[in-house]
């Protein structure tokens, strides 16, 4: 076993210190019989453990989680209701349609919209030869919810006549796709981004540092509206481009400061004395040790990832076929932006499910930093 | 603090010049030029697309490009709009910008005023249900998506409740025939505000300077807050423009308000958490120790020093405000420097866009600076020589 296939993030957690003798690491059985992945599972599992116990003393930290399986049910659930339950022709969330009929009495002096229609109205509109209590039943859109008939639309339907709830669904998966791609992106350029500038300091961390100040002078909002103007952005480049601009700027100082801590432990040292070379050191010590800080952005990452990808698509300059952002656009669009509660099916799902979503990965990104930062637990 | 002022101002120059090259570079990403616009359209000869394109020095080589591209902005030529045809961009992007100012400050300082206050509270009185409420909806109110939050606040205080205009800068029908300009009007606010305020700042630093008294100094410090205050909403009220006056004011509140509560939802939860820090140190249990009174512990010794994190947020803050700046601008319809972005974006006015773009960045350095001004001046440990 030499220093090479063993980082310093296991050795630390291995050493056999109090209440952890390596003998339990291995079930009992001598060190060197024991495959070396063996140990690091055993050793995943127990810090998986610790960490798992601390989180869960966060209340908050766990609705979260709750909370982003809810998402998770509702990303997987909508191909499998779109293969059985629900007709593609009526429930696809982009090109579906249904019309829901709902009956007008005619009447000379229209006292409930809902249900009643003027005479001059129907006789225009409808029919020349229409008569007084006549009873007549039209398409309505965007419709109030319905439990019953052949097609039950829970949410109602938009102004084109397309489920909600199917647009809803369907666009959870977009939004889980676009924070991952996101927040994997920042995380994998910030971290290398600060390891690299810690551990080798001078010009290096100086150019890059400037960099990351320089793309902080950017608010990505407006940099990604005008960016939009240019290019043809679908989800995967938004995703990379947010994960670029993000993970060049602020995220890559606070990894880079946690890197520089790192940088003065000993098994650093350690590591180079053994024969460690640069690369060596700085992906298998300091990246591992500098992860925790790392996921724990990824987190908040996510959470900006969405929150962003929904403005840009509620202004419409996504070319995608149907985000959360999208449905508040289509219902500014047809006029509905004011129409508050009476419309409340247009404009509350979506609003909700963005800031739901948003909020979930938040709450978890807090248990996390509870975790990794011992101050901020309730003492 | 000259020589720091100097050495900042060189290296915003600097910064800003690589910011206003990567802009460009970004310029450069969009296929073809500007004439390509033209393209379509059989009117137009291919003689006068070349012309054209040597108008506007597009045939130059890419090095004498970037280089006028630079010294013009620096000249303040920034080009014309094309939507807006004869108007020059800096002309348009100069009446926008008080209106964004008054947008990004009074919500920030609004924000950050209460946002510090509530979350000394909180911090202070650990573990009561209010802290939770407040906690959960300041995490709500930071993780809200922004627009529908917009919406459903100009929805409920500007149609439902009826408290606030919907939307815009002024009631046309208000100011059909007035005897004064709305810009001017406007400016003149601005400027009676901020001499207020400079006044009031200089009335706290002389109660600083010659009275040793904490009491003494919160009593001073509230009078000549609301006499400033007071004087200024009586010179208002007797102005001939009263009416004017009061209907942009009147206008100016519900995005002031919106764009402020988020804002107030994230300086909250901060401040919370740079409080507990600040509580578990040693000279809190010494403060303790010598039995001084809770609020003095609070505010001097615990608050002061939780000001500093909150201080760098502000930054980090900033350009959530300028993202969250055009999302409010386009749904209060306020004709600021975002909804004129937005607008330029969307009929592919790109001198205008990359106009309005630019000032943003100067903005976000300018609030660069203020951050590092304010964290020196509060941080006695870092001392500008």
């Amino acid at each position: 076993m030499t220093m090479e296939d063993h980082p310093a993030s296991e050795a630390e957690i291995g050493a056999p210190v109090a209440g952890a003798p390596l003998r339990e690491l291995t079930g009992g059985h001598e060190l060197s019989r024991v495959p070396m992945w063996q140990i690091r599972l055993r050793l995943m599992q127990r810090s998986f453990g610790t960490t798992w116990g601390l989180f869960r003393e966060n209340k908050m930290g766990l609705f979260g989680l709750v909370l982003i399986g809810v998402f998770a049910v509702m990303a997987v659930i909508h191909p499998v209701l779109m293969a059985t339950v629900w007709e593609p022709a009526v429930y696809d969330p982009v090109v579906g349609y249904d019309a829901v009929q709902t009956e007008f009495t005619v009447v000379e002096e229209v006292t409930d919209p809902a249900t009643q229609l003027d005479l001059r109205t129907a006789r225009l509109e409808l029919n020349p030869t229409i008569e007084l209590g006549q009873v007549v039943s039209i398409p309505t859109q965007p419709a109030p919810p319905t439990i019953d008939g052949d097609h039950p639309h829970y949410l109602g339907t938009d102004a084109r006549g397309r489920d909600i709830l199917s647009q809803l669904l369907y666009s959870t998966r977009a939004a889980f796709f676009l924070g991952a791609v996101a927040a994997i992106t920042t995380v994998l350029i910030a971290t290398t981004v600060g390891a690299i500038a810690a551990y080798f300091g001078g010009w290096i961390d100086g150019g890059l540092m400037r960099f990351a100040d320089l793309i902080l002078l950017m608010p990505l909002l407006p940099v990604l509206i005008l960016l939009s103007a240019m290019l043809e952005i679908t989800m995967v480049t938004l995703g990379i481009m947010i994960g670029v601009l993000s993970g060049f700027g602020g995220v890559a100082i606070v990894l880079k400061s946690q890197a520089l801590a790192v940088k003065v432990k000993s098994y650093i040292d350690a590591a180079r004395v053994a024969g460690g070379g640069d690369w060596h050191v700085i992906f298998r010590h300091i990246v591992p040790n500098v992860l925790p800080l790392s996921f724990l952005f990824m987190m908040f990452g996510v959470t900006e990832a969405i929150a962003i990808e929904a403005t840009l698509s509620f202004f419409g300059l996504l070319n995608v076929p149907m985000t959360w952002g999208i449905m508040i656009n289509s219902a500014q669009n047809n006029g509905y932006l004011l129409s508050g509660t009476s419309y409340w099916w247009l404009l509350f799902p979506a609003g909700l499910a963005v800031s739901f979503l948003c909020f979930a990965f938040f709450l978890v990104g807090r248990g996390m930093d509870e975790v990794i930062n011992p101050r901020l637990r309730a003492r | 603090m000259f020589k720091f002022l100097l050495s900042r101002l060189v290296q915003m120059a600097i910064l800003f010049v690589a910011f206003l090259s990567l802009v460009w570079l970004l310029l450069q990403l969009m296929p073809g030029d500007i004439s390509d616009t033209l393209v379509g359209n059989p009117d137009i000869p291919l003689s006068a697309r070349l012309a054209l394109q040597e108008r506007l020095g597009l045939d130059q080589p890419l090095w004498n490009q970037y280089v006028s591209y630079i010294t013009n902005f620096f000249r303040g030529e920034m080009g014309v709009s094309f939507s807006r045809y004869p108007q020059e961009v800096s002309t348009i992007l100069w009446q926008a910008l008080p209106r964004t100012l008054v947008l990004f400050l009074t919500a920030t300082i609004f924000a950050y005023w209460l946002g510090f206050k509530t979350g000394k509270l909180i911090a202070w009185k650990r573990g009561e249900k209010t802290e939770q409420g407040l906690i959960v909806s300041g995490i709500f109110l930071q993780t809200v998506f922004y627009p529908w939050f917009a919406i459903v606040m100009l929805w409920t205080f500007g149609f439902f409740v009826g408290w606030f205009p919907i939307g815009r800068f002024i009631d046309a029908r208000l100011w059909q025939g007035a005897p004064y300009n709305a810009n001017d009007v406007f400016g003149q606010m601005i400027l009676s505000v901020v001499a207020v305020g400079a006044v009031y700042l200089l009335g706290r630093y002389l109660i600083q300077r010659y009275s040793r008294n904490l009491v003494t100094q919160t009593r001073l410090a509230q009078v000549i807050g609301i006499l400033l205050v007071g004087g200024l909403l009586l010179f208002w009220y007797l102005h001939p423009a009263s009416v004017y006056v009061r209907d942009i004011a009147h206008h100016t509140m519900l995005p002031v308000i919106t764009l402020g509560l988020v804002a107030f939802g994230a300086t909250m939860l901060l401040t919370r958490a740079a409080m507990l820090e600040t509580l578990g140190e040693d000279y809190i249990l010494t403060a303790r120790a010598k039995g001084l009174p809770d609020s003095v512990i609070r505010d001097r010794h615990a608050a002061r020093n939780a000001l500093l994190p909150v201080t760098t947020s502000l930054v980090l803050a900033l350009a959530f405000v300028i993202g969250g700046g055009i999302v409010t601008e386009t749904i209060f319809s306020w004709p600021g420097m975002g909804l004129i972005f937005l607008q330029a974006i969307n009929v592919s006015d790109i001198p205008l866009a990359v106009g309005a773009l630019s000032i943003t960045g100067v903005l976000a350095l300018f609030g660069h600076l203020l951050a590092d001004i304010l964290y020196a001046v509060l941080d006695p440990r870092i001392r500008i020589t």
